[in-house]
């Protein structure tokens, strides 16, 4: 027996016989022999007659090529005749199953009629996302009122991941930044002898936005992104379903505790974000510029008043709001595929931080406005 | 098919496909089965049975190569699995087929990449042929002409059967099924498991599967093992069917196969006929 798949093809007058033979293993492509034999089946012929003699080993490659073979003979009104094993027979006869499919062709929308669908579910997208914060508003109204089905378990937990977990990643990259910015700071500052001014300028940048802002960008990435993949993954497994039938609201029982914690949690991951930058700053003084620690120290304090700390603190909050909220409203927005909680997440992500840059510009304007 | 050659040589020998042998199956120090002992032989339509939480699953992992037992032997043929080389598994897996409970369908593809992607894998293919043996392998569980939905626009049995092609994929000599019928209606459950009887018989596949769906137990099962939890052991082995008349077999296996008991359902008026709970009215 060979080794390769065999196909002989012969017309007696109108009649295609079709002998395969040998060996058919799955990786072989198609040879010229069973391209020959769709050829002449091409050619004028009225009777196929698909035999199989001398077959050795065989798989799904010659079924496939029997399929091939019928289904053009049957789009030529050519009549087939099968010889061959009864387990490959039943097999083709499976594969030619008629097509249950009632709508096999899906429609494939133009690139202009995407652009148009999301411009037209804008408009509605607002419009959800402005009754969730409604909805939000009131669970919050009711827990005021001792109307709530939060449960303050899922509240202190998420207090604990906001919180005290994030403490790590805050030191770093806030100490960090402190860092970078007296660095920067000093290299002109110097050209003035004004270095102990870096001290105020740390400590103004750092208390009055970026300690926040540090904040609020490591938190849409570390909490946002998890509360978000964390209801998806729930709406995937009809957990939120499961919820919302038993008379409980996710908004209650899932987004309040969230948003609850994150907001009261960030104000105080800021207040400790402005001491690590401080501190970034003043090893930058002390240990590169050789200022006194003392001299610095009475300069950060002189320099900074205290209202930059309660400014810092509200643009923190607004924060901890922004990252809560989106987060929490993508995860209960999320399809139920793997698919559509990666783009949860990404998304919870993206708005947040958007949502920060757009807040801060707000709340930056409000100040100056009243001259803060 | 791929699986046939092998098989026939399996047969020639006279030897099973798979031989378990002293298995004990579990996590860390727990244990979930013990002396698990079988031979599944070629073409058989090979049931795991057991009540819910009883080992069924994490015998099939460890039958699959995706857990380690904790000792004993799996041997496929005259492969040694466990205790065996990795790239010897890796070689038996590649003639096995296996359908995951929920079909396990990677969702951002389409049924015919789903396919399509185990054939890129393991063969040379070009794209025309490897589409033409997608195309084949959907048909033959029904799906022809859902080539380019996506796992979340078709139906839950579709969805099974979208596994169980993909399952087909490179002509599996051995298939293994996590509980197939699990989330189908009685209809789609039937029409699964004629699915399975042809391909057995056609394909000349061999048939592993985990289940405790009655009905299907009771007419495709050509041989079995009951593994119960409250011994840890395997309690029954052979055809359910002869199970049920077999004087010698244990109570527990009994009541499973008569889902507890032949008497009426108690609490349920006349017998537990159901048609009378409607007559009744009342709702």
């Amino acid at each position: 027996m060979d080794a390769d798949p065999q196909v002989n093809a012969q017309c007696h007058g109108d009649v295609l016989q079709v002998v395969v033979g040998g060996t058919w293993n799955i990786d072989t492509d198609s040879t010229p022999a069973m391209e020959d034999a769709l050829l002449k089946l091409k050619g004028g012929v009225r009777e196929l007659l698909l035999e199989a003699r001398g077959l050795g080993q065989w798989d799904s490659s010659l079924l496939v090529f029997l399929v091939r073979m019928m289904k053009v003979a049957r789009s030529s009104d050519i009549a087939v005749t099968l010889h061959v094993p009864d387990g490959l027979s039943r097999l083709v006869n499976m594969a030619q199953r008629p097509s249950t499919c009632k709508t096999p062709k899906k429609p494939r929308d133009p690139f202009l009629f995407h652009i148009g669908a999301w411009f037209l579910s804008l408009a509605p997208d607002v419009a959800d996302f402005l009754g969730f914060l409604k909805s939000l508003f009131q669970a919050f109204h009711g827990m005021l009122l001792g109307r709530t089905q939060m449960r303050f378990q899922d509240f202190f937990g998420a207090m604990e991941t906001c919180g005290m977990r994030s403490l790590p990643i805050v030191a770093c990259t806030s100490m960090l930044f402190g860092l970078i910015l007296a660095f920067v700071g000093a290299v002109q500052l110097a050209r003035f002898g004004a270095e102990i001014y870096v001290a105020g300028l740390v400590g103004i940048a750092m208390l009055r936005i970026m300690g926040a802002i540090m904040v609020g960008v490591v938190m849409a990435g570390r909490v946002g992104a998890a509360f978000a993949a964390e209801l998806g993954t729930m709406q995937v497994n009809e957990e939120v379903d499961a919820l919302e039938v038993n008379g409980i609201s996710p908004l209650e029982f899932l987004v309040l505790p969230r948003v609850l914690a994150l907001t009261l949690m960030i104000p105080l991951l800021t207040l400790y974000a402005d001491i690590m930058g401080c501190l970034g700053g003043y090893l930058v003084g002390i240990l590169v510029l050789n200022l006194n620690p003392m001299e610095y120290y009475s300069a950060t304090l002189n320099m900074t008043p205290f209202y930059h700390v309660l400014i810092g603190l509200v643009y923190a909050v607004v924060f901890g709001i922004v990252i809560g909220v989106v987060g929490c409203y993508q995860g209960l927005r999320c399809g139920r595929s793997a698919q559509a909680v990666g783009n949860a997440t990404t998304a919870a992500v993206v708005h947040a931080i958007v949502g920060i840059i757009v807040m801060t510009a707000l709340i930056t304007i409000f100040f100056n406005a009243l001259k803060l | 098919m791929a699986g046939k050659r092998k098989l026939e040589r399996a047969a020639a020998l006279g030897g099973p496909v798979l031989s378990v042998r002293d298995l004990k199956v579990g996590y860390g120090n727990r244990v979930l089965m013990r002396d698990v002992v079988f031979d599944v032989a070629p073409q058989d339509i090979f049931f795991i049975m057991g009540g819910s939480g009883c080992g069924k699953s994490s015998l099939l992992r460890v039958l699959m190569g995706l857990a380690e037992p904790q000792s004993g032997s799996v041997n496929y043929g005259s492969s040694a699995f466990w205790p065996g080389e990795e790239e010897t598994r890796y070689k038996v897996m590649r003639r096995c087929g296996t359908l995951f409970q929920n079909g396990a369908l990677w969702s951002s593809m389409t049924l015919a990449e789903n396919v399509g992607l185990i054939l890129e894998q393991y063969t040379d293919l070009d794209p025309e042929e490897l589409r033409r043996q997608v195309v084949v392998k959907l048909s033959m569980v029904g799906l022809a002409g859902f080539e380019d939905f996506y796992p979340s626009e078709i139906s839950g049995g579709m969805r099974k059967r979208a596994g169980l092609a993909r399952a087909l994929a490179l002509d599996p000599e051995i298939l293994f099924l996590d509980e197939p019928s699990a989330g189908l209606d009685p209809v789609s459950s039937r029409q699964l498991d004629e699915l399975v009887v042809e391909l057995s018989q056609s394909l000349q596949s061999t048939f592993i599967i985990v289940s405790h769906e009655l009905a299907s137990i009771l007419s495709i099962a050509t041989n079995g093992i009951f593994l119960d939890a409250d011994s840890k052991r395997m309690a029954a082995k052979g055809r359910p069917q002869d199970m049920l008349t077999d004087p010698s077999t244990p109570p527990v296996v009994m009541r499973f196969l008569t889902r507890g008991g032949e008497g009426p359902m108690p609490g349920l008026p006349s017998g537990g006929k159901m048609a009378n709970v409607h007559a009744g009215g009342g709702i």
